[in-house]
């Protein structure tokens, strides 16, 4: 059975993690952020309120369990495959042009999607010359995300996303699979920077000329997205591009208007001249 | 671009959850449903990741009323029929705009009937009309009961007109919600319960 958990007492942990912690939740998307804390609740037997609220203020360990919760890491390798499609055939040629090629991966998780990206450049032939910075809030995703390993009953519906991406080599050459796990070939890894980052609160610490991020935003409310779109807006070159989830969009943002959508209905837009 | 004041608010948002067998009954419900309901209408069908396009194309074909995909944080307009998209949880904001989620499944499902029926009971209350048709699943049966204690109305298929008749009875082994109608009723229920006071008297 669930504990009910009310607004209140909602707002209240959020003032307590904030204060104690620096982490500012306040601008998350409410009822996920609801969702996911009374999951916390749930899945850690909690009793009461009462005593999820003393456990996060006394135990410092806890709040990343906490964090690891709030932050969804759901993710897989080329979700939405057209969208790859859509970097590998219209993106790249553009970046191809940079002598060197800095992306941002925003909100990578568990780095599912950066490999992706990184098998991407290597087969145009562009990864030698970039350098993907992928960040996160959340160092235990992150370190899943270093160390490259992956269940392997993941990798059927990878390879299926990878073809369907327009994929042509034989995805389980990026991969040594050992027992039920997978590790990603070190080739691939070698240029990627990882880091952590809180889109609430950190600034810009690059210029880029592509930045990813994808299912991040439908977490955040319209206040908290906006400030992360003027924070990549500050991070882009002239000319650069921003990738989003499926269902994202920078329609509601004040930097709308310094944006045009690339062609097909795939969710990247490219910055006009600064 | 829309903009935000320009939005007219529906007096009522009616959401209809299904799954297995449920596709012919909304065949039926929403080309009866018209720009006289003054309500935005959701749809939370379980459904393939792949299969996307193909239900909003076959859909829009047959209502009358604009099939429209989500995006997050979209407000819900009056007279559009909304589709939450395959893979994503569907929840609301306290404005009412729309939020979408891909955290783990629940009930085997994502989108969950559930999740966004209760979502959707804390932040409308009485302005909710939840609808739970046919599927062979018990998601949806608790969510429809949030909607009614939250002072929504609810409505189940009959059973005995389900295809598959696990989810409508899961919920009427809950709790006995408002209405309990055949496929061909439901239309017309909605209209009623959904119409204008000034388009009533019509």
């Amino acid at each position: 059975m669930q504990i009910e958990l009310t607004e209140d007492q909602l707002d209240t942990l959020i003032d307590d993690v904030q204060r104690q912690y620096g982490y500012d939740f306040g601008d998350y998307a409410r009822a996920s952020l609801h969702r996911r804390i009374a999951r916390l609740m749930t899945v850690d037997r909690f009793v009461s309120f009462a005593e999820l609220r003393y456990r996060i203020n006394s135990d410092k360990d806890y709040l990343s369990r906490l964090i690891d919760m709030v932050s969804v890491n759901v993710t897989e390798m080329f979700r939405d495959p057209s969208f790859y499609a859509a970097l590998r055939t219209q993106i790249f040629p553009v970046l191809a042009t940079y002598p060197l090629i800095r992306i941002w991966h925003a909100g990578c998780a568990s780095g599912e999607e950066v490999y992706s990206m990184a098998i991407l450049l290597k087969e145009s032939k562009l990864l030698d010359k970039s350098i993907i910075y992928a960040t996160d809030i959340n160092p235990t995703a992150l370190s899943v995300a270093r160390a490259g390993i992956y269940p392997l009953a993941q990798m059927q519906k990878y390879s299926e996303n990878y073809v369907a991406a327009g994929g042509a080599e034989d995805f389980s050459s990026y991969y040594t699979a050992q027992y039920d796990m997978v590790k990603m070939d070190t080739a691939l890894t070698k240029r990627i920077v990882y880091a952590t980052h809180n889109l609430a609160t950190d600034s810009s610490f690059n210029e880029f000329q592509l930045i990813i991020c994808r299912n991040v935003l439908i977490y955040f409310n319209q206040t908290l997205q906006d400030r992360v779109f003027h924070l990549f807006d500050d991070s882009l070159e002239g000319l650069g591009f921003i990738g989003l989830g499926s269902k994202e969009s920078i329609r509601f943002s004040t930097v709308e208007a310094s944006y045009q959508q690339i062609a097909g209905k795939d969710k990247i837009w490219r910055k006009g001249k600064k | 671009m829309a903009q935000r004041q320009e939005i007219e608010a529906p007096s009522k948002v009616i959401l209809i959850g299904g799954s297995a067998g449920s596709l012919s009954v909304l065949l039926v419900v929403l080309p009866l449903l018209s720009e006289r309901i003054n309500a935005a209408v959701v749809l939370v069908m379980h459904r393939h990741t792949r299969s996307e396009d193909l239900l909003e194309a076959l859909l829009a074909s047959r209502a009358s009323l604009p099939v429209r995909d989500i995006e997050d944080k979209d407000q819900p307009q009056r007279g559009i029929i909304y589709t939450a998209p395959a893979d994503y949880h569907l929840l609301f904001e306290p404005d009412g705009s729309f939020a979408l989620d891909s955290s783990e499944k629940v009930n085997y499902s994502r989108p969950s009937i559930d999740v966004t029926f209760e979502s959707a009971a804390r932040v409308f209350g009485t302005r909710a009309i939840g609808v739970l048709l046919s599927g062979a699943n018990a998601d949806g049966a608790e969510g429809l009961y949030e909607i009614e204690q939250h002072g929504g109305i609810t409505i189940v298929q009959h059973p005995e007109t389900a295809e598959v008749d696990y989810m409508p009875r899961s919920a009427l082994q809950l709790f006995p919600p408002a209405y309990t109608v055949r496929p061909g009723e439901i239309a017309p229920l909605l209209v009623r319960l959904a119409s204008d006071i000034s388009a009533a008297r019509d």
